[in-house]
């Protein structure tokens, strides 16, 4: 891939490069601008969202803080983000590991499957989950809210760690196992070292979407509310606006630090096999 | 065919009927091998062919559908890898990637609970063998091919398996150094005494360095011999053209004749060859093919030919090639030209070759294979 | 030493029976070996998804009976959607004709202006590819119900723009059409779904091998025809799941009109919601979820077919 040569473009393909360059910078612009007035506001002296923009303030920031339910919804969050994420990994790990090394029978029906959730609209993977936690008399709180995002985070890690899976050498553990240690030794000396980038990026990424989903939160918390929950049912109090405002803000730039630092590690660890590659064949 | 091998009463490495199916596809097809104690083993065959499966099978990264792999007398049916008495050299090596030259020497060896010291002193005597001394610190990512491919060895003998296994260990080095190491690897097996099976689809790299080769076609282990046996004496079509190169005539049996067996081939009319070893295939009407090598055909001099062992063609394509000449002869009654291979030494007797010229065509008996049609 | 070694041959013969035997069968078999790695994934995977999506399926054949549920399987809640003259019946067409095409304008609008991007991510970035496809990414994986609020915020009454026009002294009243009607739900889907289109197309236009359109320049072609004949084709496949991946779950979402539909833009989401608050009619709930599914699926398998089709005359 990186050797094929990518400088086909005659002169006269420049300019057009241009005009997309254009397009794609104010596109950039349409992706961001609209998520960048919510820190705008969360700082501005007013409790109204609205323009002229009065002066720097820290106070709905204060305010956030010291919200105690917004506070245990963080928690709450925090806790089911968590649980989920490594939970999620662990059976992405384990499915990886089988689609990756093992020629299964029905595979591609069992990875449809276990990648199904991306492709169902969440309000029906939320009210079946309603049904059935109420068929079998589990009631909603927290586990029931933490057993959706397992569900549906598992498809994210998958799909994260079978790149990094495939992303090496299948005859190193081959390697391992001939070299005389056993299949769980042969998992913590070769595969994991070899993995852990892609474990880490699964861990950031799943414990991301699972903080930020709103819709299975809402369905399965009963009374429990995650962070997303708590901010939706704030929303329609226009005097809470600002303090939603300032967690919102919070939010997104720990979700932005977690995506960079992830998104990092996926692509580094792929790109370093791919050099090694070049090098060793 | 492993009947008639003389390694069967004591192989140490044994490959009895083993099958091998994936999903359907038949990888490998009730092979039987018998490997000798410190033999140098080769799986000869095009790519495709099972060699690869079967020697993953004798390592223990798969197992037969039908049939067992024996390793001194014992089953290995149900011990993985981790407990067989052999290492492997992989084809792409594996290197572990975050391990240095050391670790990945002594990666084996940690499980034995070895003091540093004995350790390192393996270690280090690993590297000389390979003569690459003090290499121990290097990162894998700086390691050149060959390189790589010294470290996979020692990494693997310094475990002292009793069975070495090789996947085309030299497939990706270039030729000069691929036939540096041909040299080196056969010393280093007669020094060890360790027994080597060695895949390969090189025929010349199987040739020259083992004892005894298993070819392989479509799954099958067609002929187990050793590499003159398997030069002189193919037993079947596919093992004769693998091995060299050879003209094939489609013949029918006339009859026999003392050890000698009469064939009527098209273009080259009656034609007495050797009884084959085998014959059970012989009898009056059948088909047959008879071949012979370019290099063992004679050019003679008009009206010299021997009835039964010469024919009379036209030079056709001429190819010069220093020590020899490569010739197209055609012959009547035959589409496909005839391959000669001219050694120098006989050119210089019949000066010059050209294009339509005609020649006589003559060879030993002996030299005419007869092989199942 | 002599006990030890008996014992040990007389377990080694027992192995060789039952034990032995099991263990040579899983060693060979891989598939016993792969999915019994896999099992635990696939347990919760059934746990979670395929035994709630059968009860689903079930409870659709259901009737609410107060606050009871008789499990007497009958088709009176696809009756009711689609041959009675009921309320869910209009209700149910209005809506799902109302997602459907407020999604279908969506995915359309998100490819289109995706697809350039992508492009050029792939074909002209050299040096900050990296770069560009973080800034890309970071949206798709930040605060889904965020990223619509900011919508609102910009939209609405006392919103961005109307506050903005107005202290600019451009408008006197605030704008009422900017907020509570389909198109702010297609503005605020587009945004929100973008990094969803940019990033299979980004792939399936990344995978094309450069030396093709080099062969087709050789061969004559101009960098349009180029375009339409190698690399468009080409980037189906990214095209495609985009448009799959944008639209399946548009129909069915929830947060969007809610925020930003008012009341002439609820989609179905927002009536199966109700069956499972306010009215309480679970089997109705199901049956109304399961008809959108269905029919969104046989939309995207015409549709799909008839797509590739189309794009398979380029010659």
């Amino acid at each position: 891939m990186m050797a094929t040569p990518r400088r086909i473009q005659s002169p006269k393909t420049a300019r057009p490069s241009i005009g997309l360059m254009i397009f794609a910078i104010a596109y950039l612009v349409f992706l961001y601008l609209p998520v960048l007035f919510l820190p705008v506001f969360s700082l501005n002296d007013s409790a109204f969202i609205k323009f002229p923009l009065e002066g720097f303030t820290t106070r709905w920031y204060d305010e956030a803080l010291s919200d105690q339910n917004m506070i245990a919804a963080l928690m709450n969050s925090l806790k089911v983000g968590a649980i989920s994420a490594v939970s999620a990994t662990f059976l992405g790990l384990l499915a990886a590991k089988a689609v990756t090394r093992y020629r299964m029978r029905g595979a591609g029906t069992a990875m449809g499957v276990i990648m199904l959730p991306l492709f169902i609209p969440e309000i029906v993977l939320g009210i079946s989950m309603v049904l059935l936690f109420d068929a079998v008399d589990l009631p909603l709180s927290l586990v029931t809210v933490t057993i959706g995002h397992i569900m549906l985070t598992v498809p994210f890690a998958m799909a994260v760690l079978i790149a990094r899976m495939d992303g090496f050498d299948k005859s190193l553990e081959e390697a391992s196992l001939d070299l005389g240690e056993s299949a769980w030794m042969t998992f913590w000396r070769v595969t994991f070292p070899l993995v852990l980038p892609g474990i880490v990026s699964s861990l950031l990424l799943t414990f991301i979407v699972s903080f930020d989903e709103f819709l299975i939160a809402f369905f399965l918390g009963g009374t429990d509310m995650t962070l997303p929950v708590y901010i939706w049912s704030q929303l329609r109090f226009p005097a809470k606006l600002p303090s939603v405002l300032a967690m919102g803000a919070l939010i997104l730039v720990a979700s932005c630090v977690l995506v960079v630092l992830a998104e990092w590690l996926r692509r580094r660890g792929v790109s370093d096999e791919a050099k090694k590659g070049a090098i060793g064949i | 065919m492993s009947k008639s091998s003389p390694a069967t009463q004591d192989g140490y490495l044994r490959i009895e009927h083993v099958t091998k199916r994936f999903m359907g596809v038949t990888a490998v097809e009730n092979a039987n091998i018998s490997i000798a104690r410190g033999e140098f083993f080769s799986l000869l065959g095009p790519s495709g062919c099972g060699k690869t499966t079967l020697l993953r099978m004798i390592a223990g990264f798969e197992f037969p559908t039908e049939g067992a792999i024996y390793m001194d007398g014992q089953d290995m049916s149900a011990v993985p890898a981790n407990k067989r008495p052999s290492n492997m050299v992989f084809q792409s090596y594996a290197i572990f990637p975050h391990l240095n030259v050391h670790d990945n020497i002594a990666y084996g060896l940690r499980r034995l609970r070895l003091s540093r010291r004995e350790v390192n002193r393996r270690v280090e005597e690993a590297l000389a063998m390979i003569h690459l001394p003090g290499l121990g610190k290097r990162r894998a990512d700086q390691l050149s091919g060959g390189q790589r491919q010294r470290i996979a060895l020692a990494r693997a003998l310094v475990n002292r398996p009793k069975v070495l296994l090789l996947d085309e260990p030299l497939g990706a080095l270039d030729k000069k150094l691929r036939e540096s190491m041909q040299l080196e690897l056969r010393e280093l097996q007669r020094s060890v005494g360790i027994t080597f099976v060695f895949v390969t689809h090189d025929q010349e790299e199987a040739l020259s360095m083992s004892d005894r080769i298993a070819v392989m076609f479509k799954g099958k282990v067609l002929q187990v011999a050793s590499p003159r046996a398997l030069y002189e004496a193919p037993n079947c079509r596919e093992v004769a053209d693998f091995i060299g190169s050879i003209n094939f005539f489609e013949a029918t049996v006339r009859g026999q004749e003392g050890g000698d067996v009469i064939l009527e081939a098209a273009g080259l009319g009656t034609v007495r060859a050797n009884l084959p070893a085998e014959h059970g295939f012989i009898s009056p009407g059948a088909r047959v093919i008879a071949a012979i090598r370019p290099e063992k055909i004679l050019l003679l001099a008009d009206g010299n030919g021997q009835p039964g062992q010469s024919a009379v063609g036209v030079i056709g394509a001429h190819a010069y090639l220093g020590d020899r000449d490569h010739l197209q002869v055609a012959l009547s009654g035959r589409k496909e030209p005839v391959a000669v291979a001219a050694q120098q030494i006989e050119r210089a007797l019949t000066a010059r070759f050209d294009s339509g010229q005609k020649v006589t065509l003559g060879w030993d008996k002996a030299a005419m294979l007869v092989l199942p049609g | 030493m002599a006990t030890s070694a008996i014992s040990q041959s007389a377990s080694q013969s027992a192995g060789t029976g039952a034990r032995g035997g099991l263990r040579a069968w899983f060693l060979r078999s891989e598939n016993a070996r792969g999915y019994a790695l896999m099992g635990p994934t696939l347990v919760i995977m059934f746990i979670a998804l395929a035994a709630p999506l059968i009860l689903l399926l079930l409870y659709s054949f259901w009737t609410q009976e107060g606050y009871t549920v008789n499990t007497t399987l009958t088709f009176d809640r696809y009756f009711d959607i689609f041959v009675n003259d009921t309320s869910e019946n209009r209700l149910f067409w209005t809506l799902f004709q109302r997602s459907v095409s407020i999604s279908g304008v969506v995915t359309l609008v998100t490819v289109l202006l995706a697809y350039p991007i992508a492009y050029y991510v792939a074909f002209h970035v050299k040096k900050y590819k990296f770069l560009w496809l973080i800034l890309l990414t970071i949206p798709f994986w930040t605060s889904y119900l965020l990223r619509v609020f900011a919508w609102k915020i910009i939209l609405g009454y006392q919103g961005v723009i109307n506050s903005g026009l107005q202290s600019l002294g451009i408008i006197d009243a605030p704008l009422e059409f900017l907020l509570y009607n389909p198109t702010s739900i297609v503005i605020t889907l587009a945004h929100a779904w973008a990094a969803f289109a940019i990033l299979p197309i980004y792939v399936s236009l990344e995978k094309i091998d450069r030396t093709l359109l080099e062969a087709a320049a050789d061969l004559g072609d101009g960098p349009w025809r180029r375009f339409w004949r190698i690399t468009f084709p080409l980037s189906m496949p990214g095209v495609i799941s985009a448009a799959v991946l944008i639209f399946v779950p548009t129909t069915g979402d929830y947060v969007t009109p809610e925020l930003v539909g008012g009341t002439q833009g609820k989609m179905l989401a927002n009536l199966i919601q109700i069956q499972f608050g306010k009215s309480n009619d679970w089997p109705l709930g199901a049956a109304l979820a399961l008809s959108g599914l269905a029919f969104v699926g046989l939309i995207v398998v015409f549709t799909v077919a008839a797509f590739r089709a189309a794009v398979s005359r380029v010659r």
